[in-house]
């Protein structure tokens, strides 16, 4: 099965924002870049994001500065992030938003004709540079367009199934061509994993088929650690109807914008659910809430702006109370701003036009004069490849990590508009750190044997004539996962699960998918479940570790926060026998300075 | 809704010689066009090829024309279409078929790279940044909304029927031309290539990609017929000409 391997000195998998912007790193560097994607160039998960992206340029209040994102980003990650990523973070992300400016991407304006900057959750000040509610379609596109120019291969809908190692030190990857199955094997000195989330996993999911935790797994069975596995974010708005469309996301630029949540009652439910952590920052009242929408910086945030896990839990508490809409979620409406301002039903078109068109032609509902129906979809996770805060790179020499597979910034939450700037912020480190890696350390040697030995296994579904056909594991482990391992969890359920998740593993070892191996989405779906099941375990097994109730996991068995697991990340790797190795690892030290920044900021 | 008809295009490779197959599925409330396509995909026809992303609109993956009209499939609904006939799905014919639904659009990346890039202005203020006005972005901001899903190229007639790939680069790049001509900070100067190597000239504003368009930018008024004046005042103006002639310029 000789093939003549693709050579580079840099192999970036995934090109999305974080792929992109590591990818136009490396060739700046004077490397050799090659970019593996799964669709065509530009459809990457990236163009769903609205909101903005997350930077402290101090636009509209000059009262924002990196110190007072940084403090943000920790709270919001209940104080389990990689403080020298969030920090790392916040100080790169204005930079990164500009150069993006300077490669042609317009965002809205201020009066006086610099960047906007709006309002979003858990964010002190209004810090989101975006473009109505398509700031992912913008960014993906500017840096396409940008890329294009620099001398980097694209190989498009090829799909990586298999990392090579060269004496534990990364080598080269295996991937086959969707259309028509036929495989490549790239040689690198130094390769970038930039793959996205998990969020196929689950059932209700705003994530595209790509999903299926593709990089954590390549890591993981590289012999890389990773960490958080067990904060998985489910937004608390997606599109409940029709059935079609549900997970599919609603910005929380609709409440951002003033958008509020009601439940059946027309009850404004989240003012009699504000944590405590939160309660100096959010408004007492509607009209406080308002007048902070409109700009008026005295005001607090409206309680529609708390943190992602907290608003998904509350709409959970409502439609298991019985105060739920008619097909189980909850009422989100903006329509309601016409009391406020005259022109209300222009102003909503403009400043969410795609969700305006979202609503209006998957729905038939018209967003300017009526409620939307919305419920918590499986969105981001925040566990992902341990990395280091300055490199990016992994436990495997080599091997890095940007963007939402890679974890260490969001810890146990992830503030909206702070991924955009993660995939560029890290995405950039990331491709000047592999690009010297690759200068530094010399060639490596591939494997043939174990190439070859690769694409045998990976040839098996297709050669087994009898067994189970990969989709009813799939369908299984979606509703497995979404029942027991989903926003509430418990431990007997956990343990089901992890049993349960074993079961179907095996299953999976014998799953057949007949056919030719041109374009066969069953023999795909085989290849993908082996990635699916892996990060399933992965976070019901760190859920199951993780006895408390903190950020994204919520324990209905231990509903509070714990002192000994706020000092503990949960890390997962693989044991000498294969065996799934969970266990707690100090978190990392913050510094003096921002120990002494998040007591000033409280 | 009930069992549906669909009459469904398969081939099998560039070559291969394809034809529509009939197949008959459960439609529910609120399917699109795509749901349906996978779900005879899951039932009777697990082999059938067809691209698709993010389900929303967003990604301009799903590109097919239903009975006949160039549609994103994820954003057509079933209970739009009649239902008294088989709803036909085929991949779209202005490029060539890899498989089923599966089209080659390879031709649409190659052709971006060959158009000048975006080169800013020096920046206006000493920090770097540039100072824009909201209306002079909104007046892009529509061109910038393209989610390349080829649609208009599709319809065009001097790709679909003409075939002038070699010398036209479609209703596609004129946006994408124009996005850059009109962007307020952008120095470039894209006429001569419009006029030369891309062939507006060609375009004769039948607004077939206007109607399209699944994010409803105004393609030939606001990008193609902006860009044709702008050629023809740049290469036709006779005073310009003149002066070509005296400065010794190469005239057009």
């Amino acid at each position: 099965m000789e093939q003549t391997p693709y050579e580079y000195d840099v192999l970036v998998i995934g090109a999305g924002g974080a792929g992109l912007r590591a990818a136009i790193e490396v060739s700046a560097a004077g490397a050799s870049c090659g970019v593996i994607c799964k669709s065509l160039l530009g459809k990457a998960h990236t163009v769903m994001a609205e909101g903005g992206m997350a930077a402290a340029i101090g636009n509209v209040d000059e009262r924002d500065d990196w110190k007072v994102h940084v403090t943000d980003t920790l709270r919001g990650g209940q104080y389990l992030s990689n403080p020298k990523m969030a920090e790392i973070h916040a100080r790169e992300a204005p930079a990164r938003a500009l150069e993006l400016e300077a490669w042609g991407a317009l965002f809205d304006r201020t009066k006086d004709g610099r960047i906007l900057q709006r309002n979003f959750g858990g964010h002190r000040y209004p810090r989101l540079a975006h473009v109505g509610d398509r700031t992912g379609l913008e960014m993906i596109r500017t840096l396409q367009d940008h890329g294009i120019h620099h001398g980097i291969d694209f190989h498009m809908e090829y799909t990586v199934f298999r990392l090579l190692l060269d004496d534990g030190r990364v080598a080269g990857a295996l991937a086959y061509d969707r259309e028509r199955g036929r495989f490549r094997v790239y040689r690198a000195k130094a390769v970038v994993l930039a793959t996205g989330g998990i969020g196929r996993a689950f059932k209700i999911t705003s994530n595209s088929w790509e999903y299926t935790g593709d990089g954590h797994t390549l890591a993981y069975d590289a012999g890389a650690d990773l960490i958080d596995m067990e904060f998985v974010q489910f937004h608390p708005t997606g599109m409940v109807w029709p059935p079609s469309v549900r997970g599919i996301l609603v910005t929380e630029g609709v409440r951002g914008e003033g958008g509020i949540l009601l439940n059946s009652d027309g009850e404004r439910f989240l003012f009699d659910e504000i944590p405590a952590l939160y309660k100096d920052q959010t408004a007492d009242s509607a009209e406080e809430g308002w007048r902070y929408v409109v700009g008026d910086r005295d005001a607090r945030r409206p309680p529609e702006l708390l943190t992602r896990d907290h608003v998904a839990r509350c709409i959970v508490n409502q439609i298991k109370s019985g105060k739920g809409s008619p097909h189980g979620g909850v009422y989100l409406d903006i329509a309601w701003i016409k009391e406020k301002i005259s022109n209300s039903e222009d102003h909503i078109r403009k400043k969410l036009p795609s969700m305006y068109h979202q609503f209006k032609e998957l729905a038939g509902l018209d967003i300017t004069k009526e409620r939307m129906e919305v419920g918590p979809t499986t969105h981001y996770v925040m566990g992902g490849v341990r990395v280091d805060a300055e490199s990016q790179m992994s436990t495997v020499p080599g091997l890095y990590a940007a963007g939402e597979c890679a974890a260490g910034l969001h810890g146990a939450n992830r503030l909206g508009g702070n991924s955009l700037s993660d995939l560029l912020v890290f995405g950039q480190r990331a491709g000047a750190y592999a690009a010297a890696f690759a200068k530094e350390h010399g060639d490596v040697r591939l494997d043939q044997a174990s190439a070859d030995a690769g694409i045998r296994e990976a040839l098996q579904p297709l050669e087994r004539e009898r067994g189970e056909g990969p989709y009813q594991i799939q369908y299984e482990l979606q509703d497995l996962m979404q029942e027991k391992v989903g926003i509430v969890r418990v431990e007997s359920e956990l343990e089901q699960a992890v049993e349960e998740i074993d079961r179907l593993s095996e299953r999976a070892k014998a799953v057949s998918a007949p056919g030719n191996r041109e374009y066969n989405p069953g023999w795909h779906t085989a290849l993908d479940l082996h990635n699916l099941l892996v990060v399933s375990e992965a976070v019901a097994r760190a859920g199951l570790l993780r006895r408390e109730s903190r950020g994204a996991q919520f324990r209905d068995d231990y509903p509070q926060k714990e002192e000994h697991f706020g000092k503990v990340n949960i890390r997962v790797a693989r044991g000498a026998d294969k065996e799934m190795v969970v266990e707690e690892i100090p978190v990392e030290p913050m510094s003096d300075e921002l120990t002494r920044l998040v007591e000033e900021m409280g | 809704m009930a069992a549906t008809r669909f009459r469904i295009w398969r081939q099998e490779g560039a070559e291969g010689e394809g034809g529509y197959r009939d197949y008959t599925t459960e439609v529910t409330e609120g399917m699109v066009v795509l749901d349906a396509v996978h779900q005879i995909q899951a039932e009777s026809a697990n082999d059938l090829a067809v691209r698709w992303n993010c389900k929303a609109g967003k990604c301009g993956s799903c590109s097919a024309e239903v009975n006949g009209n160039p549609r994103l499939m994820c954003m057509t609904r079933m209970s739009d279409l009649p239902t008294d006939r088989p709803v036909t799905v085929e991949p779209m014919r202005a490029f060539p078929v890899i498989r089923d639904l599966v089209c080659d659009v390879s031709w649409n990346y190659e052709v971006k790279k060959k158009i000048q890039p975006f080169e800013p202005r020096p920046p206006d203020a000493e920090d770097g940044t540039w100072r824009i006005a909201q209306e002079d972005v909104e007046r892009v901001q529509e061109f910038r909304k393209c989610i390349e899903c080829f649609l208009c190229q599709d319809v065009c007639h001097v790709l679909r029927d003409h075939h002038l790939h070699d010398e036209f680069v479609g209703p596609r790049f004129f946006v994408y031309n124009a996005a850059l001509e009109m962007h307020p900070l952008d120095t470039g100067d894209r006429l001569s290539a419009l006029k030369q190597d891309e062939g507006i000239g060609y375009c004769n504003i039948t607004k077939c990609c206007t109607k399209v368009c699944p994010e409803h930018i105004t393609i030939t008024d606001n990008a193609i017929i902006p860009l044709k004046e702008r050629v023809v005042s740049e290469f036709y103006d006779p005073l310009k000409k003149l002066f070509r002639v005296f400065s010794g310029g190469s005239a057009a």
